[in-house]
């Protein structure tokens, strides 16, 4: 028998960019005003589509970094990457006023903290941007409680989001300028059990932590990750 | 379609492109939600089940030893990213579904894998040398972040239709969603139509 689905439509529709903030020296973010809001959940993302006057388009998909605030703004926090056809149009061009078409939010529950679960979120580099929209979620209901986040960034000046980031729920591991990668003693105190595992970053980074969070007895049943980037 | 202000669009189109993508090159994006799994050969399988004569299963060996069959051509990420000109070795789905025998009730089947993650394609969309279960990418043996050590290739449809870790098919009388075509990605994915999301 067949069971009933829930499919969604998304449309797409105009935004306005209402600012746009450094991050790190390659990372913005650039927050949004919606005319068809949709409530999302922290770790969905939306697909940004620009349009040429030929009719050429380019489109690419951009984690949520705010949380869910029933406001119709959301934030994209987008790296700049090299030769990245949309992330230098949005990084080099892009200006308060501008009108963006964009589609979401996409994905499912499977990547994505409902904020009411115990959830240990590790992420590396720009995967940190669905965890902090986790960990700004968990604050705004008052249940910080709930998420231990642990960051990986190179050296302080490529961390994410470094203003709102200290708090007892965060550790931030300096791979670069600090004491080295994340090693299964720096995860082992954050295990509760029973809580879900989110992990975001490159293939590598997930990877490598999958099997650190395995060796140190979380069920990698419970871990979900979201990679990306290109593989060798 | 809105123009968005001062985007001309750099690259000169390729006309292997379809709309909306471009050329990754030498890279190979990885992009898939589950935890990586690592199978083992020796207890690996690949099952065809549901509206069929007789459910038929291979091993590892037994599958290696049907005819070979090799893709050649382009794949399409609905993530936007194409990759032109590999070559996929396996055995071709038709192969292993004349094995099993569809019944006529047969339209669509569900991918399964053993990951856990599915996806769903019309029958029609799997057969007249459409789809693969391949093992070898560009004469490598498939890395398990690309599925290793097999995955189902449906080239002319989006790859997330291409199931990583597949263990098998099961042949239904209707279409049955799988994870992201539940998630809000199209039942089909044709690239050449931007069947990328519900709706389009």
């Amino acid at each position: 028998m067949s069971a009933p689905t829930h499919r969604k439509t998304l449309r797409w529709q105009i935004a306005r960019v209402l600012s746009v903030r450094d991050e790190t020296p390659s990372a913005r973010t650039f927050r949004l005003a919606l005319p068809d809001p949709r409530p999302h959940l922290a770790g969905q993302h939306y697909v940004v589509r620009l349009t040429a006057p030929d009719g050429y388009t380019a489109s690419r998909a951009y984690s949520i970094a705010s949380a869910p605030s029933g406001d119709p703004e959301i934030e994209l926090t987008v790296e700049r990457l090299p030769d990245g056809e949309v992330s230098e149009f949005l990084h080099d061009v892009v200006e308060i006023g501008d009108e963006l078409e964009v589609r979401g939010p996409i994905g499912g529950g499977f990547f994505a903290w409902p904020g009411d679960t115990p959830a240990l979120l590790v992420g590396g580099g720009s995967g940190v941007v669905p965890l902090m929209a986790m960990l700004r979620h968990a604050r705004s209901i008052g249940r910080p409680d709930l998420v231990r986040l642990v960051v990986s960034a190179r050296t302080e000046a490529d961390l994410y989001y470094a203003a709102e980031l200290p708090g007892p729920e965060t550790t931030v591991v300096l791979t670069r300028s600090g004491r080295g990668r994340l090693t299964a003693a720096d995860l082992a105190p954050l295990v509760r059990g029973g809580e879900d595992v989110f992990v975001c970053g490159s293939p590598a980074f997930c990877d490598t932590v999958t099997d650190l969070l395995a060796a140190v007895g979380v069920p990698v049943a419970s871990i979900r990750t979201e990679r990306f980037g290109p593989s060798a | 379609m809105a123009i968005t202000r001062g985007f001309t669009g750099r690259r000169a189109r390729d006309p292997r492109l379809p709309p909306g993508q471009y050329d990754a090159r030498d890279e190979w994006p990885v992009l898939h939600i589950e935890s990586t799994p690592s199978l083992d050969t020796a207890r690996w399988t690949f099952g065809i089940e549901g509206l069929v004569e007789r459910p038929v299963s291979w091993s590892w060996d037994e599958i290696h030893a049907l005819p070979r069959s090799r893709y050649a051509g382009d794949i399409h990420c609905v993530t936007t990213w194409s990759k032109f000109g590999m070559t996929f070795d396996g055995v071709s789905v038709d192969t292993l579904l004349d094995a099993a025998g569809p019944l006529p009730a047969a339209t669509h089947a569900e991918i399964l894998t053993h990951s856990g993650y599915t996806t769903n394609l019309p029958l029609a969309d799997l057969t007249g040398g459409k789809a693969w279960v391949v093992w070898d990418a560009d004469g490598k043996p498939l890395t398990r972040e690309h599925g290793g050590p097999a995955r189902l290739l449906v080239p002319h449809l989006y790859f997330w239709k291409s199931a990583k870790w597949v263990s098998g098919l099961r042949l239904l009388d209707h279409d049955e969603p799988g994870f992201w075509e539940r998630n809000g990605y199209h039942d089909r994915g044709d690239p050449w139509s931007e069947q990328r999301y519900q709706g389009d």
